[in-house]
């Protein structure tokens, strides 16, 4: 039998189960690859540096981790990274990082998106990636704008925000996104700030633990085109960053649902996680009652067994 | 049935006339089973070593809608499933008046005289044999069935008819009802018998089959999608996504049902875009994977397949074409989404484009696909259409164990690694897989974007130009690999028919009819596409004309879609379109026809 999706890594997945101890973990500057392109200031850059940390904390190696993501400014992200990586076409990044996942689930796959990849133009694949609890966590750098077009309307854009498709302001009521992460069924939701770089990490983390779809909602502010627009999150500027409370129980859905409802800035931290199969689990449960059933056999004895009946 | 004339036998016992071949065609709806009628016999046909070769229509209603089933069986070669029947099997008016045309004079019509009417002014062309099946059905198995098991009914019919083997038909549906309640298969071999058994005394003979000359080692009877599935598992894919579209979905369901076994996956996507992003997702991580489609969902792919060129991912695509565009016509045969493999897509972005002739071209291709993506780190077309999909062959027995392969990754560490060097041989890209460590700490990034030679994005024109020659090399390195079509006549004469695809049996027995009609024609039939071997103006050069037959539209400048790819490479005149658009397979006749009335201008 080929190495199969059912099978154990090859490798060990963190830098401190070596047998001889000769790899340590990272420094950031071995994780580090291109400088960002992003304008300075731009709330993306605490992310990239605090995924870096992630990697640092928990002894990831370059090669167990993928990164991937779609197009739009925070979609830059994989070229910063030294680690394997896909920059994707717009929009598409998950059902890339799906097809990563379910072939190989000896990686760590995180996928990198902006308002406008995972919500507009992704948006579709944003549910069903979700609904399907495909092992992986995606982390959306939200700007409420389109940053790399050069300020057009994005769908978390709030009503009334002028851009240059909406010159008297935005119209259309924006989008949810915890609130829609939650109805279409994924089994970890997490809100975080660019600003708040502890809660950054921690939710980060959280979400890398979690055995599903874990989805992190982070404000990432484009200092370019729509500059203060997370001020009310952020106590430096005369906000309040409110933790989701301590009370609340996560495992509850309707709960999580109203608190995603509050209005912005809203709780940050996680909203909602429960335990449930992934994709991965159960397509490699359908593999090991199929299998079961060829046990000893090569491939191509298998696949003589179906020619013998088309004889 | 050549060899023998058809004719009604003054009575008493039915003579035995033999004859080397047949096509019965057997007309109805969806879902009377006659698929099944004819999948047993182009089963029974295999196991006897016999050729056959199927074509059925299937109507692109939900349910129900005529339909027919034609196979041709027969001790010669079979290049196609035959232009006019020489038994035609009707179950209702509508199946009787609109395929009578079909049938050849003197041909034997056996019709359902519960529901068919004959006509007055067809009796001297044709022989009419009437039977009650569904009456004579319903009595044999009782009155619950109702429209069910007639086919089976038919099934005995035919046999007793052509002394097929009856233990081997025995056999054939004792496997078909396997498992299922045992009352099914008592049914069905109720019904089979008493068919068997009433078979018309007034038909005035019966008809053996000549036995063909012994083939190496046995045959297995599958159709085209069936044999790119398989084919597919044979050349070690083991992922693969797709969205369910007709003629497209029977390889996926195959898929999703058989990659388990081999510890593989088939994922049913939210829509196209997603089924080739997550095969590109799965192709970068692991082993080249597949997706498919028809119609506009080819379409809907192609932004991702730029991808594939740009960052140079190896991946299969099936195109299993039906008429178009937009939804078009879902069931018909079509070859008009070569335009779309070969340039679909903006920019520069070259790919390998590959079109099996037969179903057993299909198996062998499908490893062929795999095996250039992986080489070439390309994203390949395959191209077949609803003709072959459902076309029902026998081949010889593929040797699996020589021919299953292993391509799961090699996770090796490399020392260092530059995806998009442009010093690599033949400019072809070998990606490493995530999990693979890299001893400089430099890793390399799959990317859509212009790049330099370790992915990283580049707006240099410089490095543009130099990458797009280098995607552009690959393709030509692979070009200068393949071999030349065999020429399928002489040489040198009149006339070249160039054919790609499912087209090879009628254009073949087209020439064999020029042929004996003392015309000089030949044909070459094109398996790569794009690219092209090199050599073929060697081949032209030999004819006075180059007809290129397809079935798509002659387009704007009446050259069809192939021909106007032969055009641009050899500025050659001489090169001339035969196409249509009727949504059926080429008859031989029509080629003959169409080929006389072209070399006459």
């Amino acid at each position: 039998m080929s190495q199969t999706l059912t099978e154990k890594p090859i490798v060990p997945a963190v830098a401190t189960e070596t047998a001889t101890g000769e790899r340590k973990g990272l420094t950031k500057k071995e994780i580090a690859a291109d400088h960002p392109t992003w304008c300075p200031g731009c709330g993306d850059f605490s992310v990239l540096a605090l995924y870096f940390k992630l990697i640092e904390k928990r002894k990831l190696w370059h090669e167990k981790i993928t990164t991937i993501s779609g197009i739009g400014c925070s979609s830059r992200f994989p070229y910063f990274v030294q680690a394997h990586g896909a920059h994707f076409i717009h929009g598409r990044a998950l059902p890339f990082a799906s097809g990563v996942s379910l072939s190989r689930p000896d990686l760590h796959v995180f996928a990198f998106s902006g308002d406008g990849d995972a919500f507009s133009i992704g948006g579709n694949h944003f549910t069903h990636t979700a609904r399907k609890n495909i092992k992986m966590t995606l982390v959306v750098m939200d700007n409420q704008v389109y940053g790399l077009t050069k300020k057009q309307t994005s769908p978390t854009s709030p009503l009334g925000f002028k851009s240059k498709t909406d010159i008297w302001g935005a119209v259309e009521y924006p989008i949810n996104p915890a609130k829609q992460a939650i109805a279409v069924g994924a089994s970890f939701v997490a809100r975080t700030t660019a600003s708040n770089p502890n809660h950054v990490l921690a939710t980060m983390e959280a979400a890398m633990d979690h055995d599903g779809f874990s989805f992190v909602h982070c404000l990432s502010e484009c200092v370019e085109f729509y500059e203060g627009a997370f001020d009310s999150a952020n106590p430096r500027k005369g906000g309040a960053f409110n933790e989701v409370p301590k009370n609340h129980d996560v495992t509850d859905e309707m709960a999580a649902y109203k608190l995603a409802s509050a209005d912005f800035p809203g709780n940050f931290g996680v909203l909602y996680q429960v335990k449930k199969p992934t994709k991965n689990a159960r397509e490699a449960e359908i593999n090991a009652s199929f299998q079961s059933k060829f046990a000893g056999q090569k491939d191509w004895q298998i696949l003589q067994k179906t020619f013998d009946r088309m004889k | 049935m050549s060899n023998a004339t058809v004719g009604v036998s003054s009575g008493g016992a039915p003579k035995i006339s033999r004859i080397n071949e047949v096509v019965i065609r057997i007309a109805g709806n969806s879902q009377d089973g006659i698929q099944a009628i004819g999948g047993f016999l182009a089963r029974l046909a295999g196991r006897s070593e016999q050729e056959v070769m199927t074509f059925m229509t299937i109507p692109s209603t939900i349910s129900g809608g005529p339909s027919i089933f034609q196979v041709r069986i027969g001790s010669g070669e079979v290049l196609t499933s035959g232009d006019d029947a020489d038994v035609l099997l009707c179950f209702y008016q509508h199946s009787y008046e609109g395929h009578i045309n079909s049938l050849k004079k003197k041909g034997i019509v056996l019709y359902d005289s519960d529901h068919v009417v004959p006509k007055e002014e067809w009796q001297a062309d044709y022989h009419h044999v009437g039977i009650p099946i569904s009456s004579l059905t319903v009595e044999a198995i009782g009155g619950t069935a109702k429209d069910k098991g007639k086919n089976i009914y038919s099934l005995g019919l035919i046999a007793r008819m052509f002394d097929l083997n009856v233990p081997k038909l025995e056999k054939l549906l004792g496997e078909r009802f396997t498992g299922k309640d045992p009352s099914i298969l008592n049914n069905a071999l109720a019904a089979f018998h008493a068919g068997y058994a009433n078979s018309p005394s007034n038909v005035m003979e019966t008809f053996q089959i000549t036995e063909s000359q012994k083939k190496d080692g046995h045959q297995v009877v599958m159709n085209g999608n069936e044999a790119i599935g398989y084919g597919l598992i044979a050349a070690g894919v083991r992922f693969g996504a797709g969205y369910p579209i007709t003629p497209w979905t029977d390889i996926m369901e195959l898929l999703r049902r058989e990659l388990p076994k081999y510890g593989g996956s088939f994922i049913q996507c939210e829509d196209e875009i997603a089924s080739v992003s997550m095969a590109l997702g799965a192709s970068f991580a692991g082993r080249v994977a597949v997706t498919g489609s028809s119609g506009p969902g080819i379409a809907l792919k192609t932004e991702a397949i730029g991808w594939a060129v740009m960052a140079e991912m190896p991946l299969v695509v099936i195109n299993v074409q039906r008429g178009g565009p937009s939804t078009g016509m879902p069931t018909n045969i079509e070859q008009s989404d070569l335009n779309i493999a070969i340039n679909g897509g903006h920019g520069d972005a070259p790919r390998v484009v590959l079109a099996p002739a037969n179903v057993e071209d299909c198996f062998y291709m499908a490893i062929e696909a795999v095996n250039i993506a992986r080489k070439y780190s390309t994203p390949v077309f395959f191209l077949t259409d609803q003709g072959i999909a459902t076309r029902i062959e026998a081949f010889t027995e593929p040797n699996l164990e020589k021919i299953c392969q292993d391509i799961s990754p090699d996770l090796t560490p490399v020392a260092s690694h530059k995806p998009y060097d442009l010093a690599a041989k033949d400019g072809v890209t070998q990606h490493i897989k995530p999990g693979t460590r890299i001893l400089d700490g430099k890793y390399p990034i799959a990317t859509g974007l212009e790049h330099d030679e370790y992915g990283h994005p580049s707006g240099s024109p410089k490095v543009h130009m130099a990458q797009n020659a280098k995607r552009r090399k690959k393709l030509q390195a692979l070009g200068a690999t393949l071999p030349l079509p065999k020429v399928y006549g002489p040489p040198e004469g009149n006339i070249l028919l160039v054919g790609w695809g499912s087209t090879e049996g009628p254009i073949r027995e087209a020439v064999d009819r020029f042929r004996a009609a003392g015309d000089s024609v030949s044909a070459i039939h094109l398996r790569h596409v794009n690219p092209l071997p090199n050599g073929l103006e060697n081949i032209f050069s030999g004819f006075h004309h180059v007809f290129v037959v397809e079935m798509n539209d002659e387009g704007l400048y009446g050259i069809g879609q192939l021909g106007t790819v032969l055009r641009a490479r050899y500025a050659d005149s001489k090169i001339q379109g035969i196409n249509k658009t009727d949504g059926l397979t080429w008859k031989v006749k029509e080629i003959v026809e169409l080929v006389k009335a072209k070399a006459k201008k």
